[in-house]
């Protein structure tokens, strides 16, 4: 059963990469999907057949040119002008990529080296109240009460200080990685999930209290307005020149400044994947996953675990940081209620739902888990509560939508409906959508003999094509 | 005298009451091949944990090559070219055999973060080196066509030969062995045996093992420890240990003769002329 299902995934997979068909279809079904995307702006199939198309470029086999310009064209060219049209899906966007980088810095800590980490979000914090103390007024504020800036207050830092915050933030949350992965040495498994969930819980509750002696965080209210960098002048021109045509009217600060945002995350996650990636194929990244499969085994066999298991946590916890910056810009506005344990648990999911370390499993994570919180269900939710306001009824049981309780109201189902997919998805593909693979190597004694080669004129749908472009891209 | 690679002084290993080594003096001359023989629960694996850094001693010292290691970390003492592999086998399951085998190569590859990071000349340079010296083991250790397949997936006698290998990735002097021929059916074993004899000819490694096997304790090592609740008991030559009373009572109880001793000392005989070649 299970073998035929694969095999028939393959021979489509393989219909879909014969000669030129997957250059036609990438390229028809971007245009497409863009065109519906662009003319009916609030369609969720017109937005999920956009996000399919772009995922089949990645993973159809392609000449790696073409693979690259498209993603440009996507990336750079059309996504910003569906941004200009319907901000919403850049917002969405947005969050793929930023959850995408905290995924993959999770996924070092998690997935490569193996230990459990409740509390990341802390150093996504780490990240957003450093450009939010720096970049917003809150030195002046110090013995000020929360809430009561006076008039005038000036800022302490000029805004363009955002970009070399971004590598302080790197910097800082690496620091305090450290500072959690020295306790965390002498505990494993269980225990070391409740005391990064406690460090996670302490960092929040730091920025929830810091407001007295000194009023360093603002407290519960958070800190705003934080800076934004100034935006470029010249280029907004340039793209106003461009887009204005194409759109019907000129892009406000405030969209110019998403699409900017957008950029830089963007610029960001494709830093995270290539650093991620290059470790993993070295020695540190096998030191990691031996220490994972078997820490005793890996000490005897030379690795300094202690060390490497610290240097995850600084690797991982930097991406956080560096996001971290990034969204305490984007919003203006950094509160605790951001760094819950429950977002922490999120991005867990999203490495989890994805392919626990797996790199391309990630990033499909985050981007399925954001497109399902702040897309998808919601818009189920409204289409429910929309029937319920109307005399329609529920099919089968003649009963009718109006009459159903307050308790069964269908649009608190979001979370519900959530929590299904993610135990469907564990108990039928538990290593994730894509889970993790080994690198194949290209070994000299083993040419024919070695079985994963049959697989490689077999296309994207089987396991070790995947393995394989993952490999060329490390 | 030849030159003492390994030399261990009154070591002593307790864990709460009980004393699993008790006061071992030991000594391995380098380009030997010696075995530690005892019964089961004799403290002969805690005496390798002990030796390999994975516990520290309450007492005693034990020095490599001169050095003492009895207070380094494990991954240290690889560093300083010992290596060892473990009873119950424990490769890295869901990583490929050439990867576990580069792992044993970790504290001899020079590439850091950065250069990864990178991928500077010098770090590619350097994994191709790796590659190419994890598939040169091997082919020496004839291992044919796995290297891409997961080691857990393998045969347990190919698993043997790759945490071996893995073992020599590390460049070790002096290489532990402990039960390296436990499951091999009789014809692998001597497969096995005549591997190690060519890792000491041919590499000029030193070997010592911990053995359960008769056949190729009696075969192989040219001087036997052994170890009984804790205690060396005897030392000597495999024939001197084979007639050694103490060691017949330590394992088949007081009083007994004949019969199963008789069947060690046979194995003795067997093995023990080609061990005096081999060391000569």
């Amino acid at each position: 059963m299970e073998s035929t299902k694969k095999s028939a995934l393959g021979s489509f997979g393989a219909f879909l990469n014969r000669g030129t068909t997957p250059y036609i279809l990438t390229f028809a079904l971007t245009l497409l999907s863009t065109v519906l995307v662009y003319s009916s702006p609030r369609s969720i199939p017109a937005f999920l057949l956009f996000a399919i198309s772009a995922a089949l470029v990645y993973f159809l086999k392609l000449k790696k040119g073409y693979q690259l310009g498209m993603a440009v064209l996507i990336a750079v060219v059309i996504v910003p002008i569906l941004g200009a049209r319907n901000i919403f899906y850049l917002e969405v966007i947005f969050q793929i990529a930023v959850f995408a980088a905290l995924a993959l810095g999770l996924n070092i800590v998690v997935g490569f080296s193996g230990l459990l980490n409740f509390g990341y979000m802390a150093f996504y914090a780490v990240g957003a109240y450093l450009w939010g103390f720096f970049g917003s007024q809150q030195a002046f504020l110090l013995h000020e009460i929360p809430g009561t800036a006076p008039q005038g207050t000036p800022f302490l830092l000029a805004p363009d200080w955002f970009y070399l915050f971004i590598f302080l933030g790197v910097i800082v949350a690496s620091i305090v990685g450290l500072i959690l992965g020295l306790p965390v040495l002498r505990v494993r498994g269980d225990y070391l999930a409740i005391i990064t969930l406690a460090f996670g819980e302490i960092v929040r509750q730091l920025a929830n209290n810091f407001d007295k002696p000194l009023n360093l965080t603002n407290g519960p209210q958070g800190i705003t307005p934080i800076q934004r960098p100034t935006l470029p002048r010249g280029l907004m021109t340039w793209f106003n020149s461009v887009v204005q045509p194409i759109v019907g009217h000129s892009i406000t600060d405030d969209q110019f400044y998403n699409i900017m945002f957008y950029l830089i995350a963007l610029l960001i996650v494709i830093t995270v994947v290539i650093v991620t990636s290059r470790l993993d194929d070295s020695k540190i990244g096998r030191a990691w996953a031996a220490v994972r499969e078997d820490e005793l085994a890996a000490t005897a066999m030379g690795i300094p675990a202690n060390k490497l298991k610290l240097g995850a946590f600084a690797v991982g916890a930097s991406f956080a940081g560096a996001m971290g910056v990034l969204f305490a810009a984007s919003r203006t506005f950094v509160s605790p209620d951001t760094f819950t344990f429950l977002q922490s648990v999120s991005v867990l999911t999203m490495v989890i739902l994805g392919g626990i370390g797996s790199i391309q499993g990630v990033i499909i994570g985050a981007a399925v888990v954001v497109i399902l919180n702040i897309q998808l269900l919601p818009s189920l939710s409204l289409f429910l509560a929309n029937l319920r306001q109307s005399d329609a009824v529920i099919p089968i049981i003649n009963f009718p939508w109006k009459n159903l309780s307050n308790q069964l109201d269908p649009s608190k189902y979001q979370r519900l409906i959530f929590g299904i997919i993610l135990i469907v998805m564990m108990i039928y593909r538990p290593a994730g959508i894509i889970p993790a693979s080994r690198k194949k190597r290209e070994l000299k004694g083993a040419v024919g003999a070695d079985p994963s080669t049959g697989g490689r004129g077999q296309g994207a749908f089987s396991e070790d094509a995947k393995a394989d472009e993952g490999a060329d891209r490390g | 005298m030849a030159e003492l690679i390994l030399e261990a002084k009154g070591v002593v290993k307790r864990f709460g009451g009980l004393i699993a080594v008790n006061n071992i003096d030991f000594t391995l001359e380098r380009g030997s091949i010696c075995s530690i023989i005892g019964p089961n629960g004799a403290g002969k694996t805690t005496f390798f944990n002990t030796i390999s850094g994975l516990y520290k001693p309450e007492e005693g010292e034990i020095l490599l090559e001169g050095k003492r290691i009895d207070r380094l970390s494990p991954d240290k003492i690889t560093a300083i070219h010992m290596a060892r592999t473990f009873q119950n086998i424990r490769l890295f399951g869901s990583m490929t055999v050439i990867e576990n085998i580069m792992v044993g190569a970790y504290t001899r590859l020079k590439q850091n973060a950065v250069q990864a990071v990178l991928r500077t000349k010098a770090f590619k340079d350097e994994e191709t080196r790796a590659q190419a010296k994890a598939e040169e083991l091997m082919d020496y250790i004839g291992l044919k066509n796995v290297g891409n397949e997961l080691a857990g997936s393998l045969p347990y006698g190919v698993q043997r030969r790759v945490e071996i290998a893995r073992a020599l990735a590390s460049a070790p002097r002096l290489l532990l062995l402990d039960e390296p021929t436990a499951g091999m059916n009789p014809s692998e074993s001597e497969d096995a045996t005549s591997l190690f004899r060519r890792l000491r000819d041919e590499l000029g490694i030193t070997i010592l093992l911990i053995e359960h096997d008769m056949k190729v304790v009696m075969n192989i090592s040219e001087r036997i420890s052994v170890m009984d609740y804790g205690e060396k008991i005897a030392e000597g030559t495999p024939s001197e240990i084979a007639n050694n009373p103490r060691v017949i009572e330590a394992y088949l109880g007081r009083g007994a003769a004949g019969g199963d001793a008789a069947e060690i000392a046979a194995a003795a005989a067997e093995g023990s002329d080609v061990g005096e070649e081999a060391s000569k």
